[in-house]
């Protein structure tokens, strides 16, 4: 398992240089001046325009201001944001609860809901439960969320004005962050109808978010058992006279949730996609949110280690479950 | 599929084809897709003689008029008409073009590309593979939608460039996915018997070897097709993707946004055409998913 | 059950939290997140409302709701004979923020003055450059440092500023945000604790409210200043909620969850008005939205083509689909609403056949000329694609094929400015001061071109006009000048002036005594909340 483990992370290190590459690359090549993006209606004067470029090292050689950011960067310095003057990385720990939050709720939504529907539908095939279910699932899989998310707010806040329209909590409430997770905020400051406010927020966000994770859960967790049902052992259990409900308990469902543990790691990329989308549309303060607008505001910086934060986290969390799925199924270790 | 030494040669085709034919056609669901997704062929085909009116003609005199159920609709706008006074009926079928389009173009780009690369990776191994493999990781460590939408930054706002990043962004799932299937027939008898009879590299990546994973491309192809007009719908919506007053699905339902209260139609009839377009091909995919995976198929 | 009761206990607490707590709260859906605090170096509307307009004062300021200059932070002022040295005295006894995290021990006096103005254009200032790659732009836009000769304090509470050359809208511009007044003795802490980049993220100032908190992109709270020069405001809490989309900032004002907000989309505003809850106070925009041709490039180098143009398209349906109906056809650069606007000047006037004739007469014909579009909406023009999608269909009827053409919005006035640059070029502007000055000079001067000057276009009778106007200190001296100065300009039509757009300004009806800033601030000062 240790060499396995090694292995793995001795192939992560190019990657990770290569996405440091494309980071700096990418900004390096998008139209429009960070310094004149800086400036405001009235513009800036040529003068002050070379003094800037050379205050922030765009005079140097390309390949000199590569290597000073990606030493900065290994310092733990990602630079500081060219609208707001503050440090990228301090802004990005503020934003960066919010969008977990909401892409936890959105997972926890779906594998509570997806799940069992799967299960439900595979040992019910072909039944009308099993139909409406997966077509159903089909057309959450196939739903563009930021018009989704659009017609939820208009009926549920607009037309039932159940939900609030946005924002993490009620203005009433002014709770310092600690953790930056509402949810646990509320709760460590005892303020129940803050929590339950901070909730009310989040549904509607957590279910946009959640809806595509959702349908891909229960479809592949209906395969997944089908699969299993289909097997020897299982089909032995049946024969021998087992309750089905024991055989679908103890012999399938553990099999059968191996593959679907593993998609739910490989929802991690879709899902801080996602929550761009969704956060643009219920104005959720998260990194989705911060990145579009830097990225229409032209703040250089900030895209440039926002991609690049954004890009390790994701691979952080694929290695995870590379390493998970390697744990619960010895095969792949030996490949 | 098989292993028989012998490439299968004329007769084993149809009956293959018969026997896709049959089992697609079991499923209610993907015939159903398949329908759907021959009329919107046809609509985006024929649109200029199937739509009302031409997508940019403005109607001055008809701005935001509801569809023809509501009281204050126009009856010569069946789907009503959008702030510049467009009927929406015609622009939601010339945005079949750009839909179909964008799918198609995306899915054949995607597919050379990464099909090239992942037979490269696959064939010779080595460094090769490494390299291939690398850049491939990189790509994948990138949220599809956030990538798409730097890229579309670098390159400018518009259709054309849209469908480039979005291809760029889906590529790396043909790669790995024929670099496996290459891998995996490679060192088959068929294969070596192939290498002793002479074949060049070229010879055996292409006409020996591929083949044999057509099944998982084909599927793995729809699922980009549907995809990729997700996705560029979403940039389209975020202002980065096909550019006004192209009648592109996403662009108008992002233009409209604004009139959500006001109009809702607006904005949800272009969302509910990506959505039947979408789920009419991701139905095909299913269909297809089941009528080529042998597995699946028996249990 | 257990849950239920649980539930029902919350309510009630709900319900005693909001009886205990007599605080008044006003909550404001603002636009954009605020870039910091210090609006010295700040350029966004959004950035100095969340600054300038709550945490700050400046020498002299605006009245509310109109652009006349009236004392603040300065009692009183002298301007010498020949227009080139004010004396400004100032308000004894003005007390700075007292926070958690400063407590200041002495008045605002004349060092806090002249410090507020040196660190704008004094680089051996260590204030000058206190945040990595900062920018003075206002304080350079309104070419400050060539005006401003010297800055001396003469006692403690009376401050001379003395001028290079007479500049009449100096005043005016000494109310606008950047020459707000901060904290010498604040600077001079966080210089010492080597901590100086917390002068922008907590704000000391003399301003009616005092910063309190800043959720990033989410929420900014104050409260109301005790001590407050002017007297303690009548609420006590003023929270900005952060809310960039207008469709959502028009339903969390529809569902109560704030009591003001601004920029709402023109589709907004009928479902807006409707509501019972609701007032919609509105007023004639300080802006114009227009469109430069390049009088340097043929054939738009004759004034009769650039006319023709100009009444080929149908401007109302313009105002109508793209402005929603809050916009007023623009016949001169300025609004309506400034002194010296010359409304003896006629409207254009729409007819395609005329102007094709004249077209034809001009020898133009077949004509394909790139249109520019802005790529992001502004509150002169909220919607550049469509104003260039119907232009484009109304001069394809006189047989003009526009392209349109568009860019990343940096990338867009840079290429704009370029003198070479091909096709007509929408842009506009916004006034910072209320003075024709700032519209006439900044955006067709001959100096101005390269740089704001999107038309190259340079005028001597035009430019005589104006640059007179500056240099005079009487009003109605000035106000004739800029009369003639709009006929001149629409004789030579440089560009097509499109509309000056409405702007908007829903609130609850608990709300009083809230004034529209014409400059486009939204200023909560004396604002009050009914219960």
């Amino acid at each position: 398992m240790l060499t396995y483990v090694l292995r793995k992370l001795a192939l992560l290190l190019p990657t990770i240089l290569g996405i440091s590459i494309c980071a700096f690359a990418f900004v390096r090549v998008l139209p429009g001046d960070p310094i004149l993006a800086m400036a405001g209606q009235h513009g800036v004067t040529p003068e002050r325009y070379e003094i800037l470029k050379e205050q922030f090292g765009y005079n140097l050689p390309i390949w000199q201001q590569y290597f000073n950011y990606l030493w900065s960067v290994l310092r733990g310095d990602f630079g500081i944001s060219l609208a707001t003057k503050r440090p990228v990385i301090n802004e990005f720990m503020t934003l960066f609860p919010a969008t977990i939050e909401l892409s936890l709720s959105a997972m926890f939504l779906a594998v509570i809901i997806g799940i069992p529907a799967g299960i439900f539908a595979a040992v019910k095939r072909g039944s009308w439960f099993d139909q409406f279910t997966m077509g159903v699932a089909l057309t959450g899989y196939s739903m563009p969320i930021f018009w989704w998310g659009l017609l939820l707010i208009i009926f549920f806040s607009g037309y039932l004005g159940w939900t609030p329209v946005s924002g993490r909590i009620d203005l009433t409430f002014f709770l310092r962050p600690i953790t930056g997770f509402m949810l646990i905020d509320t709760l460590l400051y005892g303020n129940w109808p803050a929590f339950v406010s901070a909730v009310r927020h989040l549904i509607l966000p957590a279910v946009v978010l959640g809806t595509i994770p959702l349908a891909v859960i229960a479809r592949q967790t209906r395969s997944a058992m089908l699969e299993v049902l289909g097997e020897d052992y299982v089909r032995t259990a049946k024969a021998k006279g087992m309750p089905p409900r024991r055989v679908v308990n103890v012999h399938a469902l553990r099999n059968a949730l191996i593959p679907v543990v593993t998609t739910i790691g490989l929802q991690v990329g879709l899902l801080l996609g996602g929550a761009i989308l969704t956060e643009t549309i219920f104005t959720w303060p998260g990194i989705g949110k911060w990145m579009i607008d830097s990225i229409s505001k032209r703040d250089y910086v900030v895209v440039q280690s926002g991609l690049l934060i954004i890009a390790l986290i994701v691979m952080a969390v694929n290695l995870l479950v590379d390493l998970l799925y390697a744990l619960i199924n010895p095969r792949i270790r030996v490949q | 599929m098989s292993t028989t030494t012998e490439p299968p040669v004329t007769t084993k085709p149809v009956s293959g084809l018969r026997e896709f034919w049959y089992y697609f056609s079991v499923n209610r669901g993907a015939v159903i897709g398949l329908t759907v997704f021959a009329i919107l062929l046809i609509c985006a085909i024929f649109a200029p003689w199937i739509a009302p009116y031409s997508p940019d003609v403005q109607f001055r005199d008809a701005l935001l008029k509801p569809p023809v159920w509501d009281a204050a609709a126009d009856p010569r706008f069946l789907l009503g008409t959008d702030p510049v006074g467009r009927d929406i009926l015609s622009r939601l079928i010339h945005g079949a073009r750009f839909s179909l389009f964008i799918g198609f173009f995306v899915v054949v780009g995607a597919l050379v590309v990464g099909v090239v690369l992942g037979v490269l990776a696959g064939y010779f191994g080595g460094w090769v593979d490494a390299l291939v493999m690398r850049v491939m990781d990189i790509i994948l460590a990138f949220p599809p939608l956030l990538l798409a939408l730097v890229l579309v930054a670098i390159l400018g706002p518009g259709l054309f460039n849209a469908m480039i990043a979005i291809a760029l962004v889906l590529q790396p799932h043909f790669a790995r996915l024929v670099r496996a299937a290459v891998m995996a027939e490679k060192n088959r008898e068929y294969v070596t018997a192939a290498k002793l009879s002479g074949a060049g590299h070229i010879r055996l990546m292409l006409i020996t070897i591929l083949p044999n994973c057509l099944g998982p491309l084909i599927v793995q192809a729809t699922l980009s097709f549907s995809n990729a007009i997700l996705e560029a719908a979403a940039l389209g919506f975020l202002g980065m993707g096909a550019q006004p007053p192209t009648p592109e699905w996403g662009t108008m339902l992002a233009s409209a946004r604004e009139f959500i209260i006001k109009a809702p139609w607006v904005v949800t009839f272009p969302g509910l055409a990506i959505l039947i377009t979408v789920l009419a091909i991701n139905l095909i995919g299913d269909g297809l998913r089941d009528a080529l995976d042998p597995k699946l198929k028996r249990s | 059950m257990k849950l239920m009761k649980t539930m029902m206990a919350a309510t009630a607490m709900v319900a005693l939290a909001a009886g205990a707590a007599e605080a008044k709260q006003l909550v404001y859906c603002s636009e954009a997140s605020p870039a910091h605090f210090d609006p010295g170096p700040l350029t966004g509307g959004n950035d100095f409302d969340a600054s300038s307009q709550t945490i700050y004062n400046r020498l002299v300021e605006f009245v509310p709701g109109t652009t006349e200059v009236a004392p603040a932070l300065a009692e009183s002022w002298e301007i010498s004979d020949d227009g080139l040295e004010y004396t400004f005295h100032l308000r004894p006894g003005v007390k700075f923020h007292t926070t958690s995290y400063f407590t200041p021990s002495r008045d605002l006096n004349a060092d806090d003055v002249i410090f507020s103005f040196e660190r704008q254009y004094k680089e051996d200032n260590p204030w000058n450059q206190y945040l990595e790659g900062m920018t003075w732009d206002y304080f350079q836009g309104m070419d400050m440092p060539k005006y401003i000769k010297s800055l001396e304090k003469v006692d403690d509470l009376t401050v001379k500023l003395t001028l290079t050359e007479p500049n009449a809208p100096m005043l005016a511009n000494l109310a606008m945000d950047f020459a707000s007044i901060v904290s010498k003795e604040y600077a001079d802490k966080l210089e010492a604790d080597g901590n100086m980049a917390a002068f922008s993220t907590q704000p000391i100032g003399t301003g009616p409210f005092q910063f309190v908190d800043y959720q990033l992109d989410t929420v900014i709270r104050y409260q109301a200043f005790a001590d407050y020069w002017d007297g303690k405001q009548p609420i006590d809490d003023l929270v900005f909620a952060i809310t960039t989309d207008a469709s959502v900032r028009a339903q969390r004002l529809l569902a109560g969850e704030c009591d003001i907000m601004p920029y709402p989309a023109p589709a907004d505003i009928e479902t807006l008005k409707a509501d019972e809850n609701l007032n919609v106070m509105e007023q004639e925009g300080l802006n114009i939205g227009y469109i430069s041709y390049n009088v340097t490039e043929k054939p738009f180098d004759n004034p009769e083509v650039r006319k023709a143009l100009t009444m080929a398209i149908d401007k109302q349906a313009i105002i109508d689909a793209v402005y929603q109906g809050a916009g007023q056809d623009a016949k001169n650069l300025i609004p309506p609403t400034m002194w010296s606007y010359n409304d003896a000047i006629p409207a254009d006037v729409y007819d395609p056949e005329k102007a094709k004739q004249m077209l034809e007469e001009a020898g133009v014909t077949d004509l394909t000329t790139d249109l520019w579009a802005i790529p992001v909406s502004r509150p002169y023009n909220p919607n550049g694609q469509r104003v260039a999608e119907l232009i484009q269909s109304d001069w394809a009827k006189v047989g003009v094929t526009a392209n349109i053409v568009t860019y990343e919005w940096t990338e867009y006035r840079e290429r704009g400015k370029q003198k070479d640059r091909k096709g007509p070029f929408m842009i506009g502007w916004t006034g910072d001061n209320g003075d024709p000055d700032n519209f006439f000079a900044t955006l067709f001067s001959c100096s101005a071109i390269g740089v704001s000057n999107y038309s190259s276009w340079c005028n001597d009778d035009f430019e005589t006009a104006i640059q007179d106007a500056k240099k005079t200190a009487d009003q109605d001296e000035r106000a004739a000048l800029y009369t003639k100065a709009q006929e001149i300009f629409k004789q030579e039509e440089p560009a097509i002036t499109l509309a000056h757009s409405r702007v908007f300004m829903p609130m609850n009806k608990k709300v009083q005594n809230y004034k529209m800033s014409p400059l486009g601030s939204h200023i909560f000062k004396g604002v009050d909340i009914a219960e």
